[in-house]
């Protein structure tokens, strides 16, 4: 009982002094959030969802100092992509720094002016998968952002837009404390492709609910900010229809504390999924990508691809499910998620699982931790390159897989180049 | 070419000495060939000279073109112009071939204070030396050695042997491995190189190599050092009568 109470002293302080949305459906939806939350109270570090992950500084009262990062002018990421861009300052719209909110076969709206559109179609999405999402295991960081949201876009896509629409996420204080939810809805049959990037705050919690309707793909690449010393927690739920797509990467460099959690569900017959992130840290670095993947329909796929780059003390965390519901015949499951350690400091913990209902898949998962291949490096330099430039180039072979997942080329290169960056900037 | 003097090497980890006090003198132009029983230490000789870890040098010296070459980092040493043929090409999972190959030409030429070759420059030239080798594009966009065939690692070898142009070509055991076709590509490739200005280092077990690639001298390697040294008719000698008599007749 005692956890218990701390977890829901834990929750009464962090909503202390807060009043909820003003008007309009978004107000039914955070009480009932609130509600789910209540009995859940705030994670805790003795929660087994959070074994490997100290939750505390994602659940005080305030976040903990972040000093703000100098990128030395170094151009952002995505950069050179033809974008609509959607700026948000410290967790908050910038509609002036942001392009208008005008795309053909795409309908985009802030969350407040959603909130007050009686019938906005956001209604019937906004919280909901986050609300499926709870069982079997619980997020309350989920749900607290839900009760506690009052930013972010609500995105509809009915057509194949000219172009992606990219979330641009800056930080200006080094104690902002930022709640953003967004939610992505695309039509049956049609495409979008939704770029993130930035650190958004000194704490950062945020939901992204994406509902793919059948036939539609949706293409999600994110960079996390490079601040070190920011910290994030990060939800995707989301919901794929029959022959739906729907591909997730992302890019972490950096940050003191990063929980990145996908829970995706494949609804329909021969859906596809794919999760992917490329992680690399020095020093003091906490990241943890937690992912669980449902298999409903028939002859869907799933890939998790998941690799980190360690050094310095840098600690890198995998938690990856596959559930098989019964009936989910010929399901392609596979995951994978491997760490590279750049020295004997760091360490990756991973807790892979299975849990299948049906008797015809073909599922595979597969984790492992290592050292640089001194004979490649080897024979790299016996070619000529040199040490650094010879590292480098194994670092990335190894994160290829999982850029690799990017089907955008264009988009692939930025990436690369973020990473050889980091590489050189971080050269041991 | 390349001078080694009273070559002595243990192993690193280890108090297992491999080599014991080898003398071995090349001059510029010539092709030499290193024969000898398993486990003589003539892929030892390879990798201390191209600055593989693992290895400890208690004695003696290896100069290429008057440059020490034991107090060089092995990406030095490639510039000054060695060149291995492994036995063992490494794969390289992740690492385009291409990739590999660009990267490699323009470290060297940067260290040399080269400048760097174009990329279109060094499509049209990896193009034309993978077409006389019978190395496919599709084999250049693959990671390095990944999923190649014994044959396809040695080719492969020659390529990048013929890509970087080195002055000192050692080549260790190039042959095993290969059907007769092959080795023809191979050893075609090889003496497409000879030069006045380049010299070969040939490690074979066989005298077929070097019915293809003619070497000037020919070295027996015995428990860490050359035994015996002399034209392309001691070749023909261990071919008929192997090691055994030879052996015994130098001790
Ligand atoms: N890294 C190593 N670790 C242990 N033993 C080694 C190592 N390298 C070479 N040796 C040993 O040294 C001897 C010479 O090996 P090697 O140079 O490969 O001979 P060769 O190429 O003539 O067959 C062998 O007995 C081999 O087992
Ligand atoms: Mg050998």
């Amino acid at each position: 009982m005692g956890l218990l109470q701390a977890k829901s002293d834990a929750l009464a302080a962090r909503l202390a002094g807060r009043t909820l949305g003003q008007g309009g459906w978004l107000v039914a939806v955070q009480a009932a959030a609130l509600d789910r939350l209540r009995p859940m109270g705030l994670p805790g570090k003795r929660d087994e969802y959070w074994r490997y992950t100290d939750p505390t500084s994602l659940t005080a009262v305030e976040p903990p100092k972040a000093d703000l990062f100098d990128t030395k002018g170094e151009a952002r990421p995505f950069s050179a992509i033809d974008r609509l861009k959607l700026v948000f300052v410290d967790g908050v719209f910038d509609s002036v720094q942001s392009d208008p909110l005008a795309l053909d076969g795409v309908e985009i709206t802030p969350l407040a002016d959603a909130a007050g559109t009686e019938g906005h179609w956001a209604a019937g999405l906004y919280g909901m998968l986050e609300a499926c999402g709870q069982s079997p295991v619980e997020r309350p960081l989920a749900a607290l952002n839900t009760a506690l949201a009052t930013q972010g876009m609500m995105i509809r896509v009915t057509g194949r837009p000219s172009k992606p629409i990219s979330m641009i996420y800056l930080c200006t204080s080094d104690t902002s404390d930022a709640i953003l939810h967004h939610c992505v809805k695309l039509a049956p049959g049609a495409e979008l492709t939704l770029l993130e990037n930035g650190p958004a705050a000194a704490r950062l919690n945020k939901v992204l609910e994406v509902d793919v309707g059948e036939g539609a793909r949706l293409h999600h690449v994110r960079t996390q900010g490079r601040d070190h010393q920011r910290r994030a927690a990060t939800h995707i739920f989301g919901s794929i229809a029959a022959g739906a797509l729907f591909k997730s990467f992302t890019l972490t460099a950096n940050g003191r504390l990063t929980r990145n959690e996908a829970v995706l569900e494949l609804l329909g017959d021969d859906a596809v999924a794919h999760v992917a992130g490329a992680t690399v840290g020095d020093g003091e670095f906490h990241h943890d990508d937690t992912v669980f993947i449902t298999h409903a329909g028939q002859r869907c796929e799933s890939r998790q691809v998941f690799k980190k780059v360690l050094k310095n003390g840098a600690v890198g965390v995998f938690q990856g499910k596959i559930l098989v519901k019964p009936g989910a015949q010929k399901t392609d499951g596979y995951q994978i998620s491997q760490s590279l350690l750049l020295d004997e400091d760091s360490q990756f913990l991973a807790k892979p699982e299975l849990e299948i209902y049906a008797d015809d898949v073909k599922c595979s998962h597969g984790s492992t931790s290592g050292a640089i291949d001194e004979t490649a490096l080897y024979y790299l330099r016996s070619r000529g390159v040199p040490l650094k430039a010879a590292q480098s180039l194994l670092v990335l072979a190894f994160l290829a897989e999982a850029i690799d997942e990017i089907e955008d080329e264009a988009i692939a290169d930025d990436i690369r180049d973020r990473l050889e960056g980091w590489l050189q900037r971080h050269e041991h | 070419m390349l001078e080694i003097k009273n070559l002595h090497v243990k192993l690193a980890e280890e108090d297992k000495v491999i080599l014991r006090g080898l003398n071995l003198t090349i001059g510029a132009g010539e092709v030499h060939a290193i024969m000898g029983p398993n486990g003589s230490g003539k892929s030892t000789l390879s990798y201390v000279l191209s600055g593989r870890d693992g290895y400890e040098v208690t004695e003696g010296s290896a100069k290429l073109l008057g440059q020490e070459l034991l107090d060089m980092e092995p990406e030095a040493r490639a510039a000054a112009g060695l060149f291995l043929a492994f036995q063992y090409p490494v794969e390289i999972p992740g690492v385009g071939n291409m990739t590999f190959l660009r990267t490699a030409l323009n470290s060297q030429r940067k260290a040399r204070g080269e400048e760097e070759v174009s990329a279109g420059d060094f499509l049209k030239l990896v193009r034309e030396k993978a077409k006389a080798l019978k190395i496919d594009a599709e084999m250049l966009k693959r990671p390095v050695n990944v999923g190649f065939s014994g044959g396809e690692k040695k080719r492969n070898e020659i390529l990048q042997m013929a890509m970087l142009e080195p002055k000192m070509c050692i080549l260790d055991e190039t042959d095993s491995g290969l059907d007769v076709d092959a080795m023809k590509l191979v050893s075609d490739g090889v003496n497409a190189l000879r030069d006045a200005g380049r010299s070969f280092l040939v490690i074979t077990h066989y005298q077929r190599l070097l019915d293809h690639i003619k070497p000037d001298v020919v070295h027996i390697m015995a428990a860490g050092r050359i035994v015996k040294t002399g034209g392309p008719e001691l070749a023909l000698e261990v071919e008929h009568n192997g090691y055994a008599d030879l052996l015994a007749e130098v001790q």
